[in-house]
Formats: structure tokens, C-alpha cells, sequence
């Protein structure tokens, strides 16, 4: 096991390399510089001086070692030395467009919000998917499983862009229940965790009453029925621990799916997390910005995926690492 | 020439004239499933209304007038937008955008998914571990980051290439963006798409008829598409039609982030984008968000109740009558 994470997490050096590469290399195909988005242009002195203080006049090759920190310069004296900071030591950069920040600082500052909203929307989706899935499996052909089938397939049709104005207009504009926008209270928690989390809920009673169904047809459920298990002990104790697995392996790309859905909800609520940078900073051609959020969400994702690798293992025994 | 014997092609397979071949039962199976036929007339009629609107149409999609925020009415069946446009008018016009940038990046999509798929499946061995990593990878990364990326950098570079090699005029270079929309949506949604089609055709790689038309000196490029891909083609059907949704979702995404379709240009998203930057407290116009929006989500769910039902009609565990 401890061999297999090291593994893996060994192989994402090489990986992150090549998505900083080509990150650096594609944002800055566009015309236009990072500087010449003003409304007034600056002079071309001012503008100079600018692409120098950020070593924006560099050879594309010596800007990308001295983003990756490897760089050695020749100081005052003349002695060679590294210039040090960089990715190797997780330093992101500059900002180009929010001058007065750091790359880090914009990280720190929106992405624990951001996190926040997408993992309670991820508890949500799973603490209403899952019931749902299993109820409908339970009741495959009847009243309970059209109905509930329906609701989950109605659920996995309406994304975060359509049911986020919907709640808004009705439950904060109309009956004032909640707040409209920002992230202060619990309270303006709910309605952005409902907008982001309700279509995944439905995927995830999908996968559930596919996983619940395969799993109830299984020769050992058969064997514990036959024991004389009540009803709620088979299926709660016996069969969940299968069927749950198709979902355990797509919760992977949920994360990386909500962390990424959850731009539109922070849009729409006023949410003072990084999707409005992420979306910003490609237009606005803040090329550190833009490679060094590529590489945290590369990372995030990777990481969960391990996790949620691990997981599956030892839920599934069956299943080896390596 | 090196045509194989028929009888060894699996569509003219030997079966007795009066039975029914596996796909005529899929497609009877399919037309006994009311919510997907119920699906399926909702999306002839959407496409239908789409096709003939310009010749019924009373207003055009960009015509402004002066009455700002009419709620639906006689004349303005859905009312009218901050501009005074034809809500229904523009609902329709969006329905063009997205369904067709749903479905030519779908295509994008299905054709990258199964040449990607079937050639890992069927060579096997390196190149197949080689192309199954670059999708386990490629899944592990965050895709629509680098969409914005390739679309907000690449689009302005495009327009000006557009412009200065192939001097098309700016009615056509306005409209660059559809084209990164059709690949970059495309680029992403392709790779559960290589994994099914894998898995069949390594199934299928090891039947007799495989061997069989090898044996008599086909070639490997046409056994793969003359024998192999037609007996997955229920599953690429079904798979497509999953896929249409899926990027019509991404593209009201990209639209509603303001990435994706331009105004004057109008798709689903930017309508509801639309709608929702008008929401105030003081006055709710609930037709520029609602209608817009349940356009898009009946037409989700007709699109994902034909798709349930072609996957249920050609599940090869399903009953056989």
C-alpha cells in the first residue's frame, strides 16, 4: 500500500511538468500581453518597464525555468547563483493582472471557499442520491421506483445554471427565506449547495440503483435472504457494500466536476471564490494565474482520485493496488 | 479482390429468412418504450420548429423594440427581453446554436472516441497501454480549465489568422468561437467513449469470425471497420445520443461563464445568463429565466429518455422477444 501511494504520487511529478509546459506555452500563443489590457494604454516606456519587472522580455525557455525556480544568474558581484523561489519551491508567481498579489495569496485566499461549497455540495449528492438510488432498486417495476426514477433522471437534467435562478427568485426574492448571495453564514450555504449539488444527486441515484440492482441478483444475497435476514440487514449490511462501488469510482470525476461547476454558482451567488479568477485570468492573459490554477486543480483532482482509488480497494478486497 | 465470403461478414450472417436480425429486435424493443418515443417526437418537433421558424417567425431574433420587458402575451408569446427581442424568437434561434454545437461536437466526440477506442482494442498490446494511460490521464485532469484556456487565448489569434491568410469577412470571423466550442467540447467528452468501445472490440477481437477473415487476407484496417465496429455500432448509437446532452450542458456552461456563444448570438445558456443578470428584488420578469430554461431541460430529458431507451433496447442482457 505505502509503496503504491509513493508510486503514485512519484508519477505526478513528471505530469505536473508537462501541464505547467504546456499551460505556459498555450496561454501565451494569444496576441496582446498581459499589460496592454488598460483602458487607457500605457506608454510604451511604462509598458517596457513592466514586461521587465515581470521578465516578460525573456526568451520564452529562460522565463519557463525561471518559473520552475531552476534558474542561476549571475548576482552584482558576478558570481553565479540561483534565482531561487519558483515551482520547485511552491511559489507560484506574481499575479500580472492584481499586481499587489501573489499567485499564492489568490489561492489561499478563494479556494478554501471554493473547497467548502463543492465538498457540501458533494455531502449533499451523496446523502440524497444514494437513498434514492437504493430506494428505487428496491422497488424496481412499481409506483416507487417510476416515480423515484423519474425524479432522479428530472434532477440530472436541470443543471446548477437553470435551478440557481429558479431558488433565487423563489426562495430568496419571493418568500426571503435566504440570503440572495455571498458566503458569510451557514445560512448562505443552502441555496448555492442545492444549485451545485442537485444534478449530481441525480447521477449518483443512477449509479446507485444500477449498482443496488446487479448487487441484489448476487447468489449471496440469495444465501442471506435465505438465512432469514431481515430485509434492511441484506440490503444495508450485505449488498451496499457492492453496489456502492460503481459510485465510490465516478465520486472522482464528481469532485472534479463540482470543483469546476462550482465557477457558475459562485457567478451566480456572488461567492467570493476562484472561479471568478479562473475565468478572469484567462481573458485577461494573467499567464501566471492562469498556469498556476491549472497546476492546483491538477493537483486537487489527483489527489482525490487516490483517495478515492484507496478507497475503492478497500472496499472492494477484490481489487489490488499497483 | 480480397472481398471475404459473406457468410463471413457478421451482418449477412447465416441466419433463417424468417427470423429477425438482433438490431430489428432492438428497435422493436425501443418503439415499446413510451418515454422514449415520447422523447423522440418532442426532439422531431424541436427540430422541426428550428428548421421552419425563419419563414413563420413574426419577429427576428435581433429586432429590438420598445417594449422593454412585456410579460408573455398574445404578440410576445414568452415576452420580451431588456431589449425589447421576441423571447420565443430567441428561445428557437438558441435552440439552433446549441443543438447544433451539441451535435457537431458529439460527432467530434464519437469519431475521436471510437478511432481511439477501436485501435487500442484491436492492436492491443504497447499502443494499447499507451492509449488507455493517455485517457486515464486525460480523466484525471481538469478539462474544461484548459477548454476556457484554448477558447479566451486561441480565439483572438484565430480571427486574426482568419482574417489576414484566408481574407474572410467579419460576418464569418465573428463567428470563430463556434469553432472552438465544436472542438474544444468535442476534445473533452471523447474519452468515455474510448474506454466502452474498447472493452467490445477486445471482446470481439477474439472470435472465429475475426480470425476467419484474417485467415483469408483481409487486412487489419478492414476487418476492423467491415467486421469488427458494425457489430459495436448499437453501442455507439447509444453512447452518442448520452453525449449530445452532455455537451449542451457544457455549452450553456461556457456561455453562461460568458465564454461561449457571443451575443448578438443567442444559445440557452447566454439566455439564461441573460435572464438571471436581470434578477433584482424589486421586479422578477420569471419568463426571461423560466422559459429558456424549460426549453433546455425538456429538451435534456427527451435526450436522455431516448438515450436510456436505445441503451435498454440493446443491452445484450435484455429480454429477447
Amino acid at each position: 500500500m505505502t509503496s503504491y501511494l509513493i508510486k503514485r504520487l512519484l508519477g505526478l511529478v513528471p505530469l505536473l511538468l508537462c501541464i505547467s509546459f504546456l499551460s505556459f506555452w498555450l496561454v501565451r500563443l494569444a496576441p496582446g500581453s498581459p499589460f496592454d489590457r488598460e483602458r487607457a494604454p500605457a506608454s510604451p516606456e511604462i509598458e517596457r518597464a513592466l514586461r521587465a519587472r515581470y521578465h516578460q522580455d525573456e526568451p520564452l525557455w529562460k522565463q519557463y525555468v525561471r518559473y520552475l525556480g531552476a534558474l542561476r544568474e549571475p548576482d552584482a558581484q558576478g558570481r553565479a547563483h540561483w534565482v531561487g523561489g519558483g515551482l520547485l519551491q511552491g511559489d507560484l508567481g506574481p499575479s500580472l493582472k492584481y499586481r499587489n498579489h501573489t499567485v499564492n495569496d489568490i489561492v489561499a485566499q478563494g479556494l478554501p471557499i471554493s473547497m467548502s461549497l463543492s465538498l457540501l455540495a458533494f455531502c449533499f449528492a451523496i446523502g440524497l442520491g444514494v437513498p434514492l438510488g437504493v430506494y428505487t432498486a428496491q422497488r424496481r417495476g412499481e409506483w416507487g421506483d417510476y416515480v423515484g426514477s423519474f425524479f432522479a433522471l428530472l434532477a440530472f437534467c436541470v443543471p446548477g445554471l437553470v435551478v440557481g435562478p429558479l431558488l433565487v427568485m423563489g426562495f430568496a426574492l419571493r418568500w426571503g427565506w435566504f440570503p440572495v448571495a455571498l458566503w458569510t453564514t451557514p445560512w448562505h450555504a443552502v441555496l448555492p449547495t442545492i444549485t451545485l449539488g442537485l444534478y449530481f444527486a441525480g447521477r449518483v441515484a443512477r449509479l446507485m440503483r444500477e449498482g443496488m440492482t446487479e448487487a441484489l441478483r448476487e447468489g449471496y444475497i440469495v444465501t442471506a435472504r435465505a438465512k432469514g435476514l431481515s430485509e434492511s440487514r441484506v440490503v444495508f449490511r450485505h449488498a451496499l457494500r457492492l453496489a456502492i462501488l460503481p459510485v465510490v469510482s465516478y465520486s472522482g470525476p464528481l469532485l472534479a466536476d463540482l470543483l469546476t461547476g462550482s465557477f457558475v454558482v459562485e457567478s451566480l451567488f456572488r461567492i467570493p471564490g476562484i472561479g471568478v479568477f479562473m475565468v478572469n485570468s484567462a481573458l485577461a492573459l494573467d499567464y501566471n494565474l492562469v498556469v498556476g490554477l491549472a497546476l492546483v486543480y491538477a493537483v486537487l483532482l489527483i489527489v482525490l482520485n487516490l483517495i478515492v482509488d484507496v478507497t475503492y480497494s478497500l472496499l472492494d478486497r477484490r481489487v489490488k493496488l499497483g | 479482390m480480397t472481398a471475404p465470403d459473406p457468410a463471413f461478414s457478421p451482418r449477412a450472417s447465416a441466419s433463417p429468412p424468417a427470423s429477425v436480425t438482433p438490431s430489428q429486435r432492438a428497435w422493436r424493443r425501443f418503439w415499446r418504450n413510451r418515454p422514449s418515443v415520447a422523447g423522440l417526437a418532442w426532439l422531431a418537433f424541436l427540430v422541426a420548429l428550428m428548421a421552419l421558424w425563419p419563414w413563420v417567425a413574426p419577429y427576428s431574433f435581433s429586432a429590438t423594440s420598445d417594449v422593454q420587458f412585456s410579460p408573455p402575451s398574445a404578440t410576445h408569446w414568452f415576452g420580451t427581453d431588456v431589449n425589447g427581442r421576441d423571447l420565443l424568437t430567441r428561445v428557437v434561434y438558441g435552440a439552433r446554436v446549441s443543438v447544433m454545437v451539441a451535435l457537431v461536437g458529439a460527432l467530434v466526440a464519437v469519431v475521436n472516441g471510437v478511432l481511439w477506442g477501436a485501435s487500442a482494442g484491436f492492436f492491443g498490446g504497447r499502443w494499447d497501454g499507451f492509449a488507455m494511460r493517455v485517457v486515464d490521464i486525460l480523466y484525471s485532469l481538469p478539462s474544461i480549465i484548459f477548454v476556457i484556456v484554448l477558447i479566451t487565448t486561441l480565439e483572438s489569434w484565430t480571427r486574426q489568422t482568419l482574417q489576414a491568410r484566408f481574407h474572410l469577412g467579419p460576418e464569418i470571423v465573428g463567428k470563430a468561437r463556434l469553432l472552438f466550442l465544436f472542438a474544444g467540447l468535442g476534445a473533452i467528452s471523447w474519452l468515455n467513449m474510448a474506454r466502452i468501445i474498447r472493452g467490445q472490440v477486445l471482446s470481439l477481437r477474439s472470435r472465429a469470425f475475426v480470425d476467419a477473415s484474417l485467415a483469408l487476407g483481409a487486412t487489419p484496417g478492414r476487418v476492423l471497420f467491415k467486421h469488427i465496429l458494425p457489430n459495436v455500432y448499437g453501442v455507439i448509437i447509444v453512447y452518442a445520443t448520452l453525449t449530445v446532452p452532455s455537451i449542451i450542458l457544457y455549452e450553456s456552461f461556457l456561455s453562461y461563464l460568458g465564454l461561449g456563444i457571443q451575443p448578438p448570438m443567442a444559445s440557452w445558456g447566454s439566455l439564461i445568463s441573460d435572464g438571471a443578470s436581470q434578477l433584482n428584488p424589486i421586479r422578477v420578469h420569471w419568463w426571461l429565466i423560466v422559459f429558456p430554461a424549460g426549453a433546455l431541460v425538456t429538451t435534456l430529458l427527451a435526450m436522455n429518455f431516448v438515450g436510456d431507451g436505445l441503451r435498454d433496447a440493446w443491452d445484450p442482457k435484455g429480454r429477447n422477444d
